[in-house]
């Protein structure tokens, strides 16, 4: 089993320079830039079927290819990896950023070449401090030794690279909030289209990929997108990173090929779950995704295969529920972070979040009655897909309504007993 | 802590270093708002409007921005800003137990600052460190896989 994007990891102490290009780092970018037509690589990411690892999923050689050539829009062209990374229950970023950010930066420069873009930021939370060092230093020994910065290798290239480090906010990462936080401006999403593509950061062709998603870059322009392909298993393509957080003897990143059912990730990677816990259902992806029940833990992990049974893979980092806690309890605490961290722009995810949030605090104090069970149900549908200005609140809505259906009789039981049972 | 110094000849020519960088000058605020909180804990209504001036911003304009980050204070904090993570993860593995422990310990609940002015309780959103449920950032250094007996040496207080 070959992978990737875990080959040099060295979590903590990643690989310098020297260390990286000894293990045939940034040998890729030697021999692509300047030589190899920018086309040619946007052509191998798009037939190798890498999709955006920030939960979208969406065909990352297609957002390249929506960008404008030089020829038509000339000026600064900017490639912006989103390392904002604040999903609950999501650390897979962060475990790339402290284990290889040489392998991130090869990447970019390859991404950025694709694109023609001339200027590099990569967007990171605040509170990653460790993350934002590493980053730093990978970037100043890159640039020291010519792979950043006028006429890469001789080739002729230009790109800069810029760490952004920001002040914390979950909007940021979404992709035109990021634009605006860039820009100086109050982190609102904007209106789409025009895409970031045409009209993105200070008004220029932008591109904004996962940090994940950028990772795979310089392995499929190495080994070819027939290579990328085979390294899925039960029909799918690549390898992803892999999380799992709960009460799992061993939480924590797994590079795995995609396809792998999710009951080899919990039970054989993650080691099952702890002596005297159950496992009642899974969050998949993040905070934003709905509860996979335990009966479909056998279901492969691919954006495909979940969307087929309804779900979603999110960012593919689960947050496994056990039986010693109360699933209203579980649902409030993301609904209060979503509540938190709705920027307030539009009103439904404004009010409706903070709504969510108390009349389930209600409930789990034994407060709750019929008539809040049926306000909820409503409340998913108002807060829903196509009724707000971004994906927000419909992100939050995956946990409330699958929740509600999967734990209906628990609901019921704190409205009708006027408690919870597990407190 | 409650009269704050205008910023100094020094810290404006870093300010102006900072907005020389940048595309146009706004597009450095959440980096100027970093760099003086970072010398100052946090941001007053005077170092607000100083620093909309060094931006070419209104004040509104900055406050918009300034008001609208969690690592972005516009009132006083303690020497030390502890965040607790209280998102999913930790908060079932054990994050209410820490803080009722700090409550207990400190006297103080999330937004609170210890009467000594040493430090702050501030909840925080996921971490990103849920393989090491619960965890806290304690100024710029990350902790995981807490409970009340690690808090208690992180903090220097005496075993309970």
């Amino acid at each position: 089993m070959e992978l990737p994007l875990t080959r040099n990891m060295r979590p903590g102490a990643p690989l310098d320079l020297a260390g990286y290009r000894r293990a045939g780092g940034y040998e890729v970018v030697r021999a692509t830039i300047g030589k190899v037509a920018p086309q040619a690589l946007i052509d191998i990411v798009t037939d190798s079927g890498l999709g955006g690892r920030g939960g979208g999923g969406f065909s990352t050689g297609r957002k390249w290819q929506a960008m404008p050539s030089v020829a038509a829009r000339p000026g600064p062209r900017y490639f912006i990896v989103n390392a904002d990374e604040m999903e609950p229950g999501t650390f897979k970023d962060r475990f790339l950023l402290e284990g290889d950010p040489h392998q991130l930066l090869e990447g970019l420069i390859l991404g950025a070449y694709a694109v023609q873009a001339d200027h590099g930021i990569i967007f990171i939370r605040g509170e990653y401090v460790e993350p934002i060092r590493l980053l730093r230093r990978a970037v100043a020994q890159a640039r020291d030794a010519g792979l950043l910065g006028e006429n890469i290798l001789g080739s002729g290239f230009d790109f800069e690279v810029d760490v952004h480090a920001s002040a914390g906010r979950y909007i940021c990462g979404e992709e035109t909030a990021m634009l605006n936080a860039l820009e100086g401006r109050r982190a609102i999403p904007r209106a789409k289209p025009p895409l970031p593509q045409t009209h993105g950061l200070f008004g220029s062709p932008t591109i904004v990929n996962n940090v994940e998603t950028v990772c795979n870059i310089s392995h499929i322009i190495a080994h070819g997108a027939d290579w990328y392909k085979s390294l899925g298993v039960n029909g799918e393509v690549g390898t992803r990173i892999f999380g799992v957080s709960g009460r799992v003897k061993n939480p924590g990143c797994y590079e795995l090929p995609i396809g792998t059912p999710m009951r080899a990730l919990i039970e054989d990677h993650a080691g099952g779950m702890r002596s005297g816990y159950a496992l009642t259902a899974v969050l998949p992806g993040g905070a934003s995704t709905g509860f996979l029940p335990a009966r479909d833990l056998d279901t492969p992990m691919s954006v495909g295969a979940f969307a087929a049974l309804g779900h979603r893979l999110g960012t593919a980092n689960a947050i496994v529920l056990d039986d010693r806690t109360c699933p209203v309890a579980f649902i409030a605490n993301l609904q209060q972070f979503f509540a938190q961290e709705s920027c307030g722009w539009c009103a439904p995810c404004r009010d409706g979040l903070p709504w969510a949030e108390r009349t389930l605090r209600a409930i789990e104090a034994g407060d709750g009655t019929d008539a809040d069970l049926a306000l909820l149900s409503e409340l998913t549908g108002h807060l829903g897909p196509g009724r707000t200005f971004c994906a927000l609140a419909p992100g939050a809505m995956a946990s409330l309504q699958t929740g509600l259906a999967m734990f209906g009789d628990e609901f019921a039981r704190h409205v009708r007993t006027g408690r919870c049972s597990w407190h | 802590m409650s009269t704050v110094d205008a910023l100094t000849a020094a810290e404006r020519a870093a300010v102006s270093d900072l907005v020389a960088q940048a595309h146009e000058p706004r597009a450095a605020c959440t980096d100027v708002l970093r760099y003086v909180q970072a010398r100052r804990r946090f941001i007053d209504d005077a170092l607000l409007g100083e620093i909309a001036g060094l931006l070419d911003m209104s004040t509104a304009e900055l406050d918009e921005v300034a008001t609208f980050y969690n690592l972005i204070f516009r009132r006083p904090v303690g020497e030390t800003v502890l965040f607790l993570c209280n998102s999913v993860t930790c908060w079932m593995l054990g994050q209410p137990a820490l803080q009722a422990h700090l409550h207990r310990r400190l006297g103080i609940a999330p937004g609170e600052t210890t009467a000594d002015g040493r430090l702050t309780l501030l909840p925080i959103v996921c971490l990103g460190h849920c393989d090491h449920a619960p965890a806290m950032l304690l100024g710029e250094a990350l902790h995981g896989d807490l409970d009340c007996h690690r808090l208690d040496e992180l903090l220097s207080l005496a075993p309970a």
